[in-house]
């Protein structure tokens, strides 16, 4: 080997581990210096590599905005829906096929806001899905807008001057309507992010996990909270990991404190399940579900 | 301007099975009697509550326009049915009515009248449910719209399950009725 | 009871409503996901009753949007679907039909329509979204419309429905009216075997040379279905070949135009009219829907009478039949248009006739549907002016 050769690219910089699961042809992505979602999409990538998934069988859906675009850079079956819509597209992906693990990765606006209603409905349906939220307390996309997940007094472009609208607390909500898993982390806990995806992952019904990720181009500079670094130490200081904490008591406010951990770890069994074993019970030998039901819900001997 | 044809309304109150009363005359004559039939069933804020009504067309021909427009036999199961449709019927028209449920006060002297004790009759053979049939069977007699072994065929599959027999004896006692009453008449 | 194939063979009195239920179910739909709404609401109750036998999922979603996407999700993951609706839900899935239209997803549409706007008349009949249904979602696309006039019909059509979204991968609309869906008539079933199916054309080549959008010479590309390892990507955004966003003025007039082209080239496949009388006539009445039946005794009317008048009923609504409307522009007098809303479809007859024939129209802001006398006496004017 020449001494050029040892000083290629390709032998300074080691391969991104988490390659495999990317579309690297629609490298580089959309996102800003020092914005969160790349590295909540590095635990997720993570969490499936370690999941023993086969992913030919994991589909990933996502909605509209900043985080929407998280569908478009993995490399699994992958559906850029329409605004708020990922949660429905999902279901009926899901229904259709139970073989099929399927994802929603979406940003808080989409799922919370325009897609709220399908949200509360998949979790009370207890809908055999997990759905990562990626709240940046903000409308990325279209420049700074007011969120149901901005804080109290945090200022956004149509909140000149300040919010005064009460914000959603997420994991409250999702427990609520009945999700069987329910964690909160920020983009600073990588680890312990990667951990609880892999966990949602293997959950039955509905997991929902809330990472908390900065948007310094429109969140953190328009409050003047510094850049993406300086977001991340917020994040490291301000942040209490309170695993089982009633959900009632982790709402966010204004650069306060912010309760992380694994909130909800409960069984109840899927939509899907409840329809299988409803209906046999039911209609007995004349009720034929589909092949995939069948092959998906049949097992428990019901 | 529009073909010869048989149209029908038929009107009572919710729960003595008038919709499954023209059903079946509908069933029978499309299914069973190589006839064309369209049934449309009042639907929205007037099917609700207390009363019923069905319209049907019973044509040799193909039906183009789907509504009643001048019908010709009606069968009037409540009172208030009566008084809402009773005049709409044509001149010559044939009028069935529950003898017991209505009174036909003010006749018209134009239409042809009938009227059977159904409820009653029902009672007898041991579920009031059943006057439908009965005044099915009554009708056929009467207006023989469509023929009798076409109703029979189609009352078998039209009631529930179970019931056949109880169907079949209220659509005969009617039928018989309405034989008799032809006879006297006659 | 039904055959194996789910296919309820045999001579039925049933409503429009059921017999579009037992047209999805003999077309292969083994998903709906629908939300009540009068009059479309008999159809997703008779699925919920007969999907448990025949293999099919249905669910009841949370609003007329979630169903709307649930269906798109369904046909991805390999089956074929259906929602059904009526006029204040049709609205709410204007954006989902573009989104099936960009991403080229197969699935059916049903609309009962009734009169509005807004709430409107909801028990009763209208042909008020037939604009609506053409042009209803933001942007270009095309999409394929059918008007049934009888429950006979409603099955028929709903079949014929999922058959040409298969084939051009589109969504199709069918567009009934309360009359049709409320009404009771003869519904023939025939057996499974004699009813043609359209089988979904999937991709099976290698993965590494797959480009999911690439089309045929029908400019229509084969379907790959999620969980087969294609790692496939679909986006509303506009994309090139491979699914991939391509915001680029080049990409939008490569992917537009063949959305728009795939119908229109192959227009003479799908359009369906059927002529009663047409030739010679002097007026030829131009109807769809409930209003092809509720035309007839005012044509016969007229004829009677010595009148020439020729009956043109759209089966299909869209794509529109110009080609031949265009042709007979310029060989009658005038065209008739009755319609159940204040005047749609026939700006497009006014389109094609650009002046060479007279057309009028016949309005009627629904609630019912014409008295043939409106229709007749319309005729009547044409024919002494």
């Amino acid at each position: 080997m020449g001494e050029d050769a040892l000083y290629t690219i390709d032998n300074v910089v080691p391969p991104n581990p988490i390659e495999n699961l990317l579309r690297m042809d629609r490298i580089p992505h959309i996102w800003c210096p020092g914005c969160g979602i790349g590295t909540t999409v590095n635990c997720f990538v993570r969490a499936l590599q370690t999941s023993g998934l086969d992913l030919d069988k994991v589909a990933i859906v996502s909605g509209i905005g900043c985080t929407g675009r998280v569908a478009g850079y993995i490399k699994l079956d992958s559906f850029h829906t329409t605004h708020g819509r990922a949660i429905p597209f999902a279901t009926g992906l899901k229904l259709a096929n139970p073989e099929l693990k399927v994802i929603v990765y979406s940003g808080d606006g989409d799922l919370t806001a325009i897609g709220g209603n399908h949200f509360i409905h998949a979790a009370r349906r207890n809908v055999d899905m997990t759905v990562i939220l990626i709240n940046n307390m903000t409308y990325g996309m279209t420049g700074g807008q007011v969120a149901p997940t901005t804080p109290i007094s945090a200022t956004a472009s149509t909140t000149p001057y300040g919010n005064f609208e009460q914000t959603f607390n997420l994991p409250f909500l999702a427990e609520s309507c009945g999700a069987v898993y329910v964690a909160r982390w920020t983009a600073f806990h990588v680890r312990h992010a990667t951990k609880s995806i892999k966990e949602a992952l293997t959950k039955k019904g509905f997991s929902f996990v809330e990472i908390l990720a900065a948007c310094p181009t429109l969140y953190s500079r328009r409050n003047k909270l510094g850049d993406g670094l300086d977001q991340m130490i917020y994040f490291r200081d301000h942040s209490e990991i309170k695993h089982g904490a009633d959900t009632k008591t982790v709402a966010l406010d204004f650069q306060g404190k912010i309760t992380v951990g694994k909130f909800v770890d409960i069984e109840r069994p899927s939509y899907q399940q409840l329809m299988y074993d409803h209906l046999k019970k039911k209609l007995g030998d004349q009720y034929i579900p589909s092949p995939e039901m069948k092959n998906v819900y049949g097992k428990n001997g019901n | 301007m529009f073909m010869a044809r048989t149209e029908i309304k038929i009107g009572g109150f919710g729960g003595q099975g008038v919709i499954l009363g023209g059903y079946i005359i509908g069933r029978a004559a499309s299914i069973y009697d190589n006839k064309f039939a369209t049934m449309i069933q009042a639907f929205g804020p007037e099917a609700r509550g207390s009363s019923a009504s069905a319209e049907l067309i019973i044509s040799d021909e193909t039906i183009t326009y789907p509504y009643i427009t001048a019908p010709n036999l009606m069968v009037l199961m409540s009172q208030e049915a009566y008084t809402k449709f009773a005049s709409e019927l044509i001149a010559g028209g044939t009028l069935i009515t529950e003898e017991e449920l209505v009174t036909s006060s003010n006749l018209r002297k134009d239409v042809q009248h009938f009227s059977i004790p159904a409820t009653r009759f029902a009672e007898e053979l041991g579920k009031k449910m059943v006057l439908n049939i009965v005044m099915m069977g009554f009708t056929s007699a009467i207006s023989n719209v469509v023929h009798e072994q076409a109703m029979i065929e189609a009352v078998k599959v039209s009631v529930p399950k179970g019931t056949e027999d109880l169907n079949l004896k209220a659509f005969q006692k009617g039928y018989e009725y309405g034989q008799k009453i032809l006879k006297g008449k006659n | 009871m039904h055959d194996d194939s789910g296919v309820l063979t045999g001579a039925h009195f049933i409503d429009g409503d059921h017999a579009c239920s037992e047209g999805a179910i003999a077309a292969g739909c083994r998903f709906v996901a629908g939300y009540p709404i009068t009059p479309s609401t008999e159809i997703v109750e008779r699925i919920a009753e007969r999907f448990p036998f025949v293999g099919g999922v249905f669910i009841q979603m949370e609003d007329e949007i979630a169903s709307s996407i649930a269906i798109q999700g369904a046909v991805w993951a390999g089956k074929k679907a259906m929602t059904v609706t009526s006029g204040p839900g049709f609205s709410l899935m204007m954006e989902h039909i573009g989104y099936a239209a960009m991403t080229e997803t197969p699935c059916v549409f049903v609309d009962v329509q009734r009169a509005g706007p807004s709430t409107g008349l909801p028990t009763m009949p209208a042909q008020g979204d037939m604009m609506q249904a053409r042009w209803g979602s933001h942007g270009d696309y095309g999409i394929i419309a059918l008007c049934p006039n009888s429950p006979q019909e409603c099955f028929d059509l709903t079949i014929r429905a999922f058959n040409l979204a298969e084939q051009f991968r589109v969504p199709v609309l069918l567009m009934m009216d309360e009359c049709v869906g409320h009404m009771i008539e003869r519904v023939i079933i025939p057996p499974a075997h004699e009813i043609q199916v359209f089988k979904r054309r999937y991709y099976h080549g290698p993965k590494n040379e797959l480009l999911l959008f690439q089309p045929d010479k029908d400019l229509v590309p084969p379907m790959v279905k999620a969980g087969e390892g294609y790692q496939i990507h679909v986006t509303g955004l506009t994309h090139d070949e491979n699914g991939y966003p391509n915001m680029t003025v080049g990409a939008q007039a490569k992917l537009v135009t063949r959305l728009v082209n795939k119908i229109r080239m192959n227009a003479d496949t799908i359009i369906d009219y059927r002529e009663d009388g047409v030739e010679g006539a002097d007026i030829v009445v131009v109807t769809y829907g409930i209003t092809s039946r509720t035309a007839i005794p005012a044509i016969e009317q007229a004829r009677k009478e010595g009148m020439r008048i020729g009956h043109l009923r759209l089966v299909t609504a869209w794509p529109f039949p110009e080609k031949r409307i265009r042709e007979l522009a310029s060989k009658v007098k005038a065209f008739v248009v009755p319609e159940l809303n204040l005047g749609q479809m026939v700006y497009e007859v006014e389109r094609l006739a650009s002046g060479k024939s007279k057309v009028e129209l016949v309005p009627h802001a629904g609630g019912t549907v014409h008295n043939p006398k409106e229709i007749y006496a319309a005729i009547k004017h044409l024919v002494k002016g």
